[in-house]
């Protein structure tokens, strides 16, 4: 062998020996990381199914197949229809819940954006509920919407509306409005309870902040020019908004649906904190039902079944925000 | 256009803002007046806007009705250790897939991307299994690891302390980082870890506190996983000590407005001083807590 064709295959022994190192290295760079997500993400993820195959009243029992499931779903009549109550209810909580929220934001966020005096004091007020602790704030809420001590229903007291029960009250708000007007509306037109109208209320004023915020940003990326020369063209105010922001904001606002919907899904602490699921369980969503039948009732198998279920509704919307989000910022 | 025109839009832009502002800001005025009113007063219907009388001695009465100072130094303790193990364990691995060639790298990654779509509702019941003290199963083949943690601090830190959403955060400040500052590193001998200590995490100090705020904010807020997984007082965190004297104080609304407004102090103490970290963690994340 010449000397070259030797200091060749150094080189190449060195640079593999280099690159086992580097790999080495890298391996126990993530280490940590891999260990704690493997223990309490990943396995649990295939725990929770494996759970979900068993009877699993605190210990576990025997194998059921996919016989939780059919409970869930059909079988069991208590049981699903508490489920289908308990998913129609999350599905109304979010309908009342995300159109408003948006809108609202928008709004706010518009006028926000315009070069006004004491934006940042607004803006340091708009976020604040957002960072503030859910049961915290949620506890506080409960109290403004006291019906006797609240400021809610002595405003509402001044236009003539009085004596609402706000998160006691199960009765829907539609049949409320019918039988103040006289009118007697059938079950099925009954609308959501009061009580969960109260929910969806707390929910808009905690997210307000954020939404705004996501809208602010987007309105920050809309180059100015496009206002200037449609003013020239002589558009008004609002065919400004419907023209120009609306369009230009529509990534924001699909990804604050798809967000606020998953927020929708998942939420726990304030449900929990202002009604528990009451009354008559008109506000008891599939996280509440879920809490109650692993966690109080200790059927850690059925609860299971129902994680898992709203586990797939929730990777739906996760999945639909994740091509969006792929496209606004890069990952690879 | 003419003063005339912009004076009444201006106005109204402003009224808008104050009325949504007036909302948005009346719970916490509600919340911090009605701590000082007496209880004949808090439940007084209609509620006044003003205390007529100031009693500062009703924080007093509830910092002694529940054990407020042990259930601050729990949360302390915990939002502590999990902030500095989550930042340590991110940086390593966004390091790592920033600045590191190796094998397999995109298999791991994928996986990463995994467990952060993963909401926290799929593995709520099988880590309430493991922490819980229930006798392990009847099915030798496949059985769940029991790790005892039941009612301990440990429960409360170990499942927040990897956190593929801050790996990824900090890994897309990592990748900005010119090439030219690693070559030159290398030439000058550093290794990894010498590079990423002296060179990266100093230019990557917003990022970081971003990471650490962000992750402080969820520690100090928990609310759901701490109830299930603990039952004694002595290591419980502030929220589910909240939530404990909301059942004993009934309707002295006055003392549960003082209890949550010195829950809430703290954070709002946070957000006031790093409120352009939260706000661009938040803005470039979509993060919604």
């Amino acid at each position: 062998m010449s000397e070259e064709a030797i200091a060749i295959t150094e080189r190449a022994a060195s640079r593999r020996r280099r690159g086992l190192l580097e790999n080495a290295q890298a391996y126990l760079f993530l280490i940590p990381a891999i260990a704690f997500l493997g223990l309490f993400k990943i396995l649990p993820a295939f725990y929770a199914v494996y759970i979900s195959l068993f009877r699993w009243d605190i210990v576990q029992g025997a194998f059921r197949g996919l016989d939780n499931y059919f409970d869930i779903l059909w079988q069991n009549t208590t049981r699903s229809q508490a489920f289908w109550q308990s998913l129609s209810t999350t599905f109304t909580y979010a309908i009342i819940t995300v159109p408003v929220e948006i809108a609202l934001a928008l709004v706010v966020a518009y006028v926000l954006f315009q070069k006004l005096a004491g934006r940042d004091i607004y803006r340091t007020i708009y976020y604040l509920p957002y960072v503030t602790s859910t049961v915290a704030a949620a506890t506080v809420f409960f109290y403004v919407f006291h019906p006797q001590y609240g400021l809610v229903n002595t405003l509402l007291g001044t236009i003539g509306i009085s004596g609402l029960l706000w998160f006691q009250e199960p009765d829907g708000v539609f049949q409320m409005i019918g039988n103040a007007a006289g009118l007697a509306l059938p079950d099925w037109a009954a609308g959501p309870s009061l009580a969960l109208v109260g929910v969806a209320i707390f929910s808009i004023w905690h997210f307000l902040g954020f939404q705004i915020l996501i809208f602010l940003g987007g309105l920050g990326n809309i180059p100015l020019e496009y206002y200037e020369a449609a003013k020239l063209d002589g558009a008004n105010q609002w065919q400004l908004f419907r023209r120009i922001t609306l369009p230009l904001l529509s990534p924001q606002i699909f990804f604050v649906f798809t967000i606020a919907s998953i927020g929708v899904l998942r939420a726990f602490n304030e449900i929990f904190v202002l009604t528990n699921g009451g009354p008559l369980d008109t506000t008891r969503t599939v996280t509440l039902l879920v809490f109650r039948t692993f966690f109080q009732q200790g059927q850690i198998g059925l609860g299971s079944a129902m994680g898992v279920l709203l586990t797939l509704i929730i990777l739906a919307f996760t999945l639909i925000q994740f091509r969006f989000l792929e496209r606004r910022v890069q990952y690879t | 256009m003419s003063r005339s025109q912009v004076l009444p839009s201006a106005l109204f832009k402003h009224l808008i803002l104050i009325v949504v502002g007036l909302a948005v800001a009346y719970p916490f005025y509600f919340m911090v007046t009605s701590a000082f009113k007496d209880y004949v007063e808090a439940t007084a219907n209609p509620p006044t806007l003003w205390p007529l009388t100031w009693h500062p001695e009703n924080y007093a009465e509830v910092w002694a009705r529940q054990p407020w100072a042990r259930y601050f130094a729990n949360t302390f303790f915990i939002a502590g250790t999990t902030v500095f193990g989550e930042i340590v364990i991110a940086i390593l691995a966004a390091y790592a897939f920033a600045q590191m060639t190796f094998r397999g790298r995109n298999v791991v990654f994928a996986l990463f991307l995994a467990t952060y779509m993963m909401p926290n509702e799929a593995t709520l019941i099988p880590n309430f299994v493991m922490m819980s003290n229930a006798p392990a199963g009847v099915n030798p083949l496949f059985p769940i690891p029991r790790l005892g943690l039941y009612d301990t601090y440990a429960a409360q830190i170990l499942p927040f302390l990897a956190s593929a959403f801050s790996v990824f955060l900090l890994r897309q400040q990592f990748l900005a980082i010119p090439k030219e500052l690693r070559d030159a590193a290398v030439i000058d001998g550093a290794g990894h870890l010498r590079f990423l200590w002296s060179v990266v995490l100093p230019i990557s100090v917003p990022a970081l506190v971003t990471v650490m705020i962000l992750s402080f904010y969820a520690s100090w807020n928990a609310f759901q996983w701490p109830f299930i997984v603990t039952s004694s007082e002595a290591i419980r965190p502030i929220q589910v000590g909240l939530n404990a004297f909301r059942a004993e104080a009934g309707s002295q609304y006055h003392l549960l407005m003082a209890a949550a407004s010195f829950v809430v102090a703290p954070i709002v103490l946070l957000y006031l001083v790093g409120q352009r970290f939260l706000v661009q963690g938040v803005a470039r994340t979509g993060i919604r807590g």
